[in-house]
């Protein structure tokens, strides 16, 4: 299965969002998107809902891993 | 409760708290201002010597430690910084300069609006136009670079900063006080910083930002955190009516001037700067409470950069800008161009 990954860590807003949606417009099963702070990973989960697409999250350590199908 | 409803009942909060600080003593239609309380503190402090804006404004103490108290509780005091910490002191600098040739930061603009100072008309598009400039250099790829973990002994500085900060007012001897002017109209001492703290919690707990919010639009069609921006403008202009307070016109409102180009560049500035660094003003005070030491690096940026507008007479007054403040303003934006470019990688 091909996956598009997203290192967003670090990043300031709207930054996660957008590389996220420069990843979208590629087009893969599965996308994985890294980053390191709730409000990213709330921004990009309303996005991608937002989008029609489902995504997951799960935290790893202090960072949260966001999957994307 | 999703994000978008406690933006709206939030927002209305911080609208009729801004009103009632007016009531209780704050210059009219600046309940909040970000950038006058930090030209404020700087003065308080000495740093710059205008007489009329001199004043420990406890808001921003309150916004910073109500910010940390609610990030602390959720577990979300996250220390980080070292994404490009010079130039987000420039930037902060440069919104500081914008801020004070308009008279009023995002915050002020919206309470400037709903209290029927007409001019902040001008200053709204110059603001818009200043983050669609910095929109599209983020749709070309600028950044500022990442951020990485920090000790959380650097995270806390500035909020331990803002903790001691009070404690001055038992010394007042070591502070400048204005005994007119704006810097000598505040509500108590208690009531600024109670209002700070839960305007600081609120804004922490629902991210609000007013150029993220107009960005947010502009980028994805998002109208989440522009709503709070406009729950602000209704509740306050509401809570205005009520007192009597809104008086409509151009002329002799107050602490404005009636120059719109310089309103609309002025605030140029603000939108552009603070789209560089991820949000407005206030924004870059509750990521100082989070931890956050780029904004704290903006925050020290805007405080100098007070400083230095009061120092060289590049703050406007009521009775208008000034030359050197206008070639400042122009320089400013220069700046911000140069560096928008600079940090914007080109897509192949």
């Amino acid at each position: 299965m091909e996956v598009i990954k997203v290192d967003a860590r670090g990043l300031s807003c709207p930054e996660p969002v957008l590389l996220t949606m420069n990843a979208l417009k590629e087009k893969a099963e599965c996308y994985e998107v890294l980053v390191d702070n709730q409000t990213a990973a709330g921004n990009i989960t309303r996005f991608v809902k937002h989008a029609g697409k489902s995504i997951e999250v799960t935290e790893q350590g202090p960072d949260f891993l966001l999957t994307i199908k | 409760m999703n994000n978008k409803k406690w933006l709206v009942i939030g927002g209305a909060a911080v609208g009729i708290l801004s009103v009632l600080l007016v009531q209780l003593g704050n210059p009219a239609n600046m309940g909040f201002c970000i950038a006058c309380f930090i030209r404020d503190i700087a003065g308080a402090l000495g740093l710059h010597r205008a007489p009329v804006v001199q004043y420990l404004r406890p808001e921003i103490i309150g916004l910073v430690l109500g910010s940390f108290a609610l990030a602390f509780y959720n577990r979300d005091f996250n220390p980080k910084g070292g994404s490009s910490p010079v130039i987000r002191f420039v930037l902060g600098f440069g919104v500081m300069i914008g801020a004070l040739i308009f008279l009023g930061c995002p915050l002020r603009l919206a309470l400037r609006l709903a209290g029927g100072d007409f001019n902040s008309v001008a200053g709204i598009f110059g603001f818009i136009a200043g983050i669609g400039v910095g929109v599209s250099f983020l749709k070309k790829g600028f950044s500022l670079g990442r951020s990485y973990r920090q000790k959380n002994a650097e995270g806390g500085a500035m909020v331990a900063v803002n903790f001691l900060l009070p404690f001055l007012f038992l010394v007042p001897a070591l502070l400048l006080f204005s005994s007119k002017g704006p810097g000598s109209m505040h509500a108590p001492v208690l009531a600024s910083l109670a209002a700070g703290a839960a305007v600081g919690a609120f804004a922490q707990r629902t991210r609000l930002c007013m150029a993220g919010g107009i960005r947010d639009v502009m980028l994805f069609r998002d109208w989440t955190l522009l709503s709070g921006f406009l729950a602000i403008i209704a509740a306050a202009f509401v809570g205005n009516m009520i007192f009597g307070s809104f008086k409509p016109g151009f002329a002799g409102q107050p602490v404005a001037h009636t120059e719109a180009l310089w309103n609309f560049l002025g605030l140029t500035a603000v939108g552009f700067g603070s789209v560089l660094l991820g949000g407005c003003p206030m924004r870059q005070l509750i990521l100082t409470g989070e931890g956050n030491t780029d904004s704290a690096m903006a925050v020290i940026g805007m405080l100098v950069g007070a400083a230095f507008c009061h120092n060289f007479g590049l703050a406007s007054s009521p009775a208008g800008t000034t030359v050197a403040g206008r070639i400042a303003c122009i320089f400013t934006l220069v700046v911000m161009y140069i560096i928008a470019v600079s940090f914007t990688k080109q897509k192949d």
